[in-house]
């Protein structure tokens, strides 16, 4: 029992990282219509800057968090400007294209500067575990949990009460009329991007901290489809409760596959098997918006 | 005073189409000014041309000019555009079906200083009660006329001076259509907002109008006073649908009036 327990926790913790990155998607989604193939590798590259400036240049953490933050942010401007805004009006198909280049991009450069083998991030909460109900759970993984949790707190406020939070949604909606209200749709979308690769990074320094990281750690990216399209594709709760669900989903079935049948390697198929049979069931995800039809 | 001038506007789409060839016209300050023609005459475009939406769409004004207060405007972001003043309500409604009213009205403020957005938000209100009624209810649930008022409603929260009003009466039931056009005209009156207005529905527009322009082809090939050309005997013909004695013609005719339309034009 304190098995399953112990990987269910597993489970929240690397499916609250699964959210995190889901809500960059479902932020560029929402906004632009965009799917973002690179999502994973803009969280690769928040880990290795941030790995960069704590291991490499010894900066302490707390200002080297912030730092990379600034990065995220120039760094998503700089991909909306050069990579995404030539393409405004262009089919969908090209853009998806340019998505997964971009992602291949990214990776490379990281090969490039940081080789591919695992880099670990120095420890820099207590290694001492925190005894929940008689389980040990790292303070790591709470402050990962909380970190999350606060994030999606502070951007579902966003959207709902802020006038460029409800701006980001009616772009989404249509933008040309979004246009004819005023508001600047290239700005939304440069917005867009940053916030994007800022909780990307902040879920990839989370990570480093938890695993360490090494050049692999895009094909995060791809583990976010199955959250994303669980939770609706453009629902900020959806990304949330799906990467979730995901998370423990695929750590449950892991934990069973070993423990009944001793195999092992489910953890990467679990995911998508929940993929095809939620695009067969619901298409429109548990959150997702339906398309409003007047009778 | 004249708040908005074009002169000579031509406007080509994807490089190829010429849609407006040297369209002129001219609007007072404070006025309602309409804009009639059949589909295709090139109505919604003189309005995107105005307002700048026409780069979404890959037009673009290849000669001419917009004059907005005695100041040239041409290739103006619609961003911009929304900030000097000039508001374009667009064919279709085109609400923001998955925000609720009341959103859809702060984004009609998204130019305005937040200090201005409970007054305007009152005065939408008073304008249009039922959109109060229905302040919390997603805008893509209501019917075509609430839809409509939303649009105009919208405009409203921007302060504008000069507002672009595309074919408000689309699709709506007759007496929707006055309702609507009657707020329209005490927008104009107690706002200050200088209107113009395309419209299909001749007769409203005209009755509505202080001044009238009807489009054909691109070009301007009528224009007076709302009233005048409410009488015109060509107007009555081709647009109201009536003969020179103000009885309904005969489908017979319809000969004649070919060889008329193409003078006209």
């Amino acid at each position: 029992m304190e098995y399953y327990l112990q990987l269910i926790i597993n489970g929240l913790v690397v499916g609250s990282i699964y959210s995190l990155v889901a809500l960059g998607f479902v932020i560029i989604y929402k906004a632009t219509k965009v799917v973002n193939f690179a999502q994973g590798e803009m969280v690769m590259a928040g880990a290795y800057i941030c790995f960069a400036l704590t291991v490499q240049y010894q900066i302490p953490f707390a200002l080297a968090f912030v730092m990379t933050l600034a990065f995220s942010v120039l760094l998503g401007l700089l991909i909306e400007r050069m990579v995404l805004r030539p393409l405004i009006g262009e089919p969908i198909i090209s853009v998806v294209m340019v998505t997964i280049g971009l992602s291949s991009i990214l990776k490379s450069l990281v090969q490039v500067f940081w080789g591919t083998q695992i880099r670990v991030f120095p420890s820099i909460l207590p290694q001492e575990p925190f005894i929940l109900m008689g389980l040990p759970i790292a303070p790591v993984y709470i402050a990962a949990f909380g970190l999350c949790i606060l994030l999606f707190a502070i951007f579902s406020l966003f959207f709902k009460y802020s006038s460029v939070g409800i701006a980001m949604r009616a772009t989404a909606f249509d933008q040309q009329a979004a246009q004819s209200m005023g508001i600047g749709i290239k700005n939304i979308f440069a917005l867009s991007w940053c916030i994007a690769a800022v909780v990307s990074s902040i879920g990839g320094i989370i990570l480093g901290n938890i695993n360490g990281i090494n050049s692999q750690l895009g094909h995060l990216g791809l583990k976010v489809f199955p959250a994303v399209i669980l939770g609706g594709l453009d629902s900020l709760l959806g990304a949330a409760l799906g990467g979730l669900i995901i998370g423990v989903l695929e750590n449950v079935c892991e934990g069973l596959a070993r423990e009944l049948l001793n195999l092992g390697g489910f953890k990467e198929v679990a995911s998508f098997v929940v993929l095809v049979i939620i695009l067969m069931v619901k298409p429109h995800g548990l959150f997702g918006t339906e398309e409003i039809e007047r009778v | 005073m004249s708040l908005l001038n074009v002169q000579n506007l031509e406007v080509v789409y994807n490089d190829v189409v010429l849609v407006l060839k040297g369209l002129s016209l001219n609007v007072e300050k404070g006025s309602i000014t309409t804009l009639l023609g059949a589909n295709g005459a090139g109505k919604s475009t003189t309005l995107k041309a105005i307002s700048g939406l026409l780069e979404g769409e890959d037009g673009k004004a290849t000669s001419g000019t917009i004059l907005y207060k005695g100041k040239p405007m041409s290739s103006k972001s619609p961003e911009k555009t929304v900030r000097q003043g000039i508001f374009q309500v667009m064919e279709g409604r085109r609400i923001f079906e998955d925000l609720t009213v009341e959103e859809n009205l702060r984004c009609g403020a998204y130019t305005q200083p937040a200090k201005n957005f409970s007054t305007n938000l009152e005065k939408v209100y008073t304008y249009f009660p039922r959109l109060r009624e229905r302040r919390t209810q997603l805008a893509g649930y209501m019917s075509g006329g609430e839809q409509q008022m939303l649009a105009i409603g919208r405009s409203v929260m921007a302060c504008p001076e000069l507002l672009l009003l595309d074919e408000p009466s689309l699709g709506l039931a007759p007496l929707l259509v006055e309702e609507i056009f009657d707020i329209v005209k005490k927008i104009n009156k107690e706002e200050g907002v200088t209107v113009l207005l395309v419209e299909q529905n001749a007769r409203m527009a005209l009755s509505l109008a202080d001044y009238g322009y009807i489009m054909e082809n691109g070009r301007i090939v009528m224009d007076g006073k709302g009233s005048e050309l409410l009488h015109n005997p060509d107007v009555q013909e081709f647009y109201l649908g009536l003969s020179h004695g103000g009885e309904k013609r005969s489908y017979r005719d319809v000969k004649h009036y070919r060889r008329r339309k193409r003078w006209l034009g």
